[in-house]
């Protein structure tokens, strides 16, 4: 039962994770119509900088603080440079450019810090275990994780649905040509946006740090996760995604823990243990295609956001 | 039209004397590397057919490669050398992968379709890591070619290099034919308007769904001669980054060109091959390259040698 509850959490854990990921990239889909790749490779350069930083310096603040700040501006710069000329862009443009600068920042960061993975530990303020109920100790690190993701759901959400700002947001997703006509300087909102989702995405890296490895190439799996969150929740809505990704974090940690004990029951050990880990890592696609089978426009179509 | 037919004979007469000169220049290696140029043309002429053609943009076209060359691997593992059962196989495990992606994914479309492709290239390539029994991660040796008998000795570079180059060019006609028949104009209506066409009373998805598990069809053979090539199979080669390639090759090649996948496929790995000679961070300067070509240029490769020809799309 304990190792149920926790493997729960860890799920929440990793759906409030993937949630930082998904609501940059919806938000930047709703508002600038545009599908960008590269947001695993933000969610990266977080990671490296902060890992980086955190060993030269030995405070984790100042690492999350350069992250933030490196990935912003790195977002703010590929903005400038690429993406305003793909806004008008079809996808399909969209989608090759963007794999360029994957294929460019994962080769950068081989370059900088090198091929091997680095190492980024628990903070040491952050490093015990925690009894969230009685009797379950859970690691502080991980409550951490979930405490400051949902605090950045709801902030994210008082932004955009009670400030002059979200509000703008907001008017961009329904109608930006509208906006533009009425006075607002679209292409520093759009620039705007695109700098906060680069900043969620880097948040995320920095938090997936200590848990996962900080290697090249580490963006495109929560990447691709954050897609199939954003297909299940409904593209361009944040509601959506926070749900979805709860769903799909829960769903993923759950079945890769439990899938193969349950199918041992019905299969057999051996036959489990050749099946199971497969099986596992397939069901939140079949989730996926469960959810777009009944829904295709997702679980929470997006009327603006 | 004469351009294009000019193209098509000049590519495919200098492929056929790729082992001549390269056996009398005594580098066997360009008949490797021109075996796999042809083998990544067969599989971006079949994401051609659905991206070029139907406006189609699939993002896990990787996963019927992979589909096909662990077909050969598997079934090498259990013994089986038949070269038919071999390719048998890779061609109707990639067509029934398809039909299952397709007809989940054709039900939507734009960035919805990507974002759906692409994840389900992803399970397919995380079933390849959970795959256990059959290597994981680090992938499954095969221990012989495809066995086709001995008048076809797949063993021998060059048969296997000629066995490559008749299937490229049975699917260049076979790509020629579906393009122009019936089909292939609904496919292209589709994707100039599919409204237009649904008012008009075709049911589109079931055309779609046909070219898609087509494309996947014979990626699924493609991805068995990659087998042949490389003796080896692992997840690696379905990697998501492996769509990319692809999808890459076809817009160097010009998309719905025919014969331009070859072009972009031979660029892509040319280019690929001399890059990570110059440096070990290659994929720095492709990178970059890759965005000015999308940036910069609308027609493809092929489009600098066929500037007459009517722009598609």
């Amino acid at each position: 039962m304990i190792y149920a509850i926790e493997q729960v959490l860890n799920g929440v854990q990793f759906g409030v994770m993937l949630f930082l990921m998904a609501a940059g990239l919806t938000l930047i889909f709703g508002i600038m119509n545009l599908i960008n790749l590269a947001h695993g490779s933000l969610y990266m350069i977080g990671a490296y900088v902060a890992a980086g930083v955190f060993s030269a310096t030995g405070s984790f603040f100042l690492g999350l603080a350069a992250a933030l700040t490196a990935a912003v501006l790195v977002g703010i710069a590929i903005e400038i440079i690429v993406f305003r000329t793909l806004y008008e862009r079809d996808h399909l443009d969209q989608v090759l450019a963007t794999f360029g600068l994957i294929l460019f920042f994962n080769e950068m960061v081989r370059i900088l810090w090198g091929s091997t993975a680095l190492y980024m530990p628990v903070p040491s303020f952050l490093s015990g275990r925690v009894e969230l109920l009685p009797g379950i100790p859970y690691p502080a690190y991980r409550v951490a994780i979930i405490a400051v993701g949902l605090a950045i759901a709801l902030l994210l959400y008082l932004v955009i649905a009670r400030t002059r700002i979200g509000m703008l947001i907001r008017a961009g997703a329904s109608n930006r040509v509208m906006l533009g006509a009425l006075g607002t300087n679209v292409t520093l909102l759009y620039t705007l946006v695109f700098a906060l989702g680069s900043a969620l995405a880097a948040l995320a890296g920095v938090m997936a740090g200590p848990i996962f490895t900080v290697e090249s190439g580490m963006g495109e799996s929560v990447l691709i996760l954050a897609f199939v969150v954003i297909v299940i929740g409904g593209i361009g809505s944040i509601r959506g995604a926070f749900i979805a990704a709860l769903l799909v974090g829960v769903v993923d940690a759950t079945g890769r823990a439990f899938l193969r004990p349950f199918l041992t029951i019905f299969m057999g050990g051996s036959a489990a243990a050749k099946f199971g880990p497969a099986l596992a890592s397939m069901l939140i696609y079949i989730l996926m295609a469960a959810v777009l089978f009944v829904r295709p426009q997702g679980l929470f179509p997006p009327r603006g956001l | 039209m004469g351009g294009r037919y000019g193209a098509i004979f000049i590519v495919l007469a200098a492929l056929a004397l790729v082992p001549a000169v390269a056996t009398v220049a005594e580098a066997p290696f360009y008949i490797g590397l021109f075996a796999r140029i042809m083998v990544f043309a067969i599989a971006a002429l079949s994401l051609d057919l659905i991206l070029g053609y139907g406006g189609l943009v699939s993002f896990g076209h990787a996963a019927y490669f992979g589909i096909g060359a662990y077909a050969v691997g598997i079934l090498s593992y259990y013994g089986v050398t038949d070269g038919i059962a071999h390719f048998a196989t890779a061609f109707f495990a990639a067509a029934i992968a398809a039909l299952f992606i397709g007809f989940v994914s054709l039900r939507t479309s734009g960035v919805y379709f990507i974002m759906i492709t692409l994840a389900f290239g992803q399970m397919v390539y995380f079933v390849g890591i959970g795959l256990n029994e059959y290597g994981g991660d680090d992938g499954l040796n095969i221990a012989r070619h495809s066995n086709f008998g001995a008048a076809l000795d797949l063993d021998r570079p060059i048969v296997l290099y000629y066995f490559t180059y008749a299937l490229l060019l049975l699917f260049l006609l076979l790509g020629n034919r579906i393009v122009r028949s019936r089909f292939g104009m609904l496919l292209q209506g589709v994707k100039s308007n599919e409204r237009r066409m649904i008012a008009l009373g075709f049911p589109t998805f079931r055309y779609k769904l046909a070219a898609f598990v087509m494309a996947g069809a014979v990626c699924g053979i493609a991805g068995a001669l990659f087998a042949n090539l490389t003796l080896f199979v692992s997840p690696s080669i379905m990697h998501w980054t492996r769509s990319g390639e692809i999808m890459m090759m076809v817009i160097l090649g010009g998309l719905g060109s025919q014969v331009g996948p070859v072009f972009g496929a031979a660029a892509y790995l040319i280019l690929e091959s001399v890059l990570s000679r110059l440096t070990e961070h290659w994929q720095a300067v492709l990178g970059p390259l890759l965005i000015l070509v999308v940036l910069f240029s609308k027609t493809g490769l092929y489009g600098l040698f066929a500037v007459s020809r009517r722009r598609s799309g």
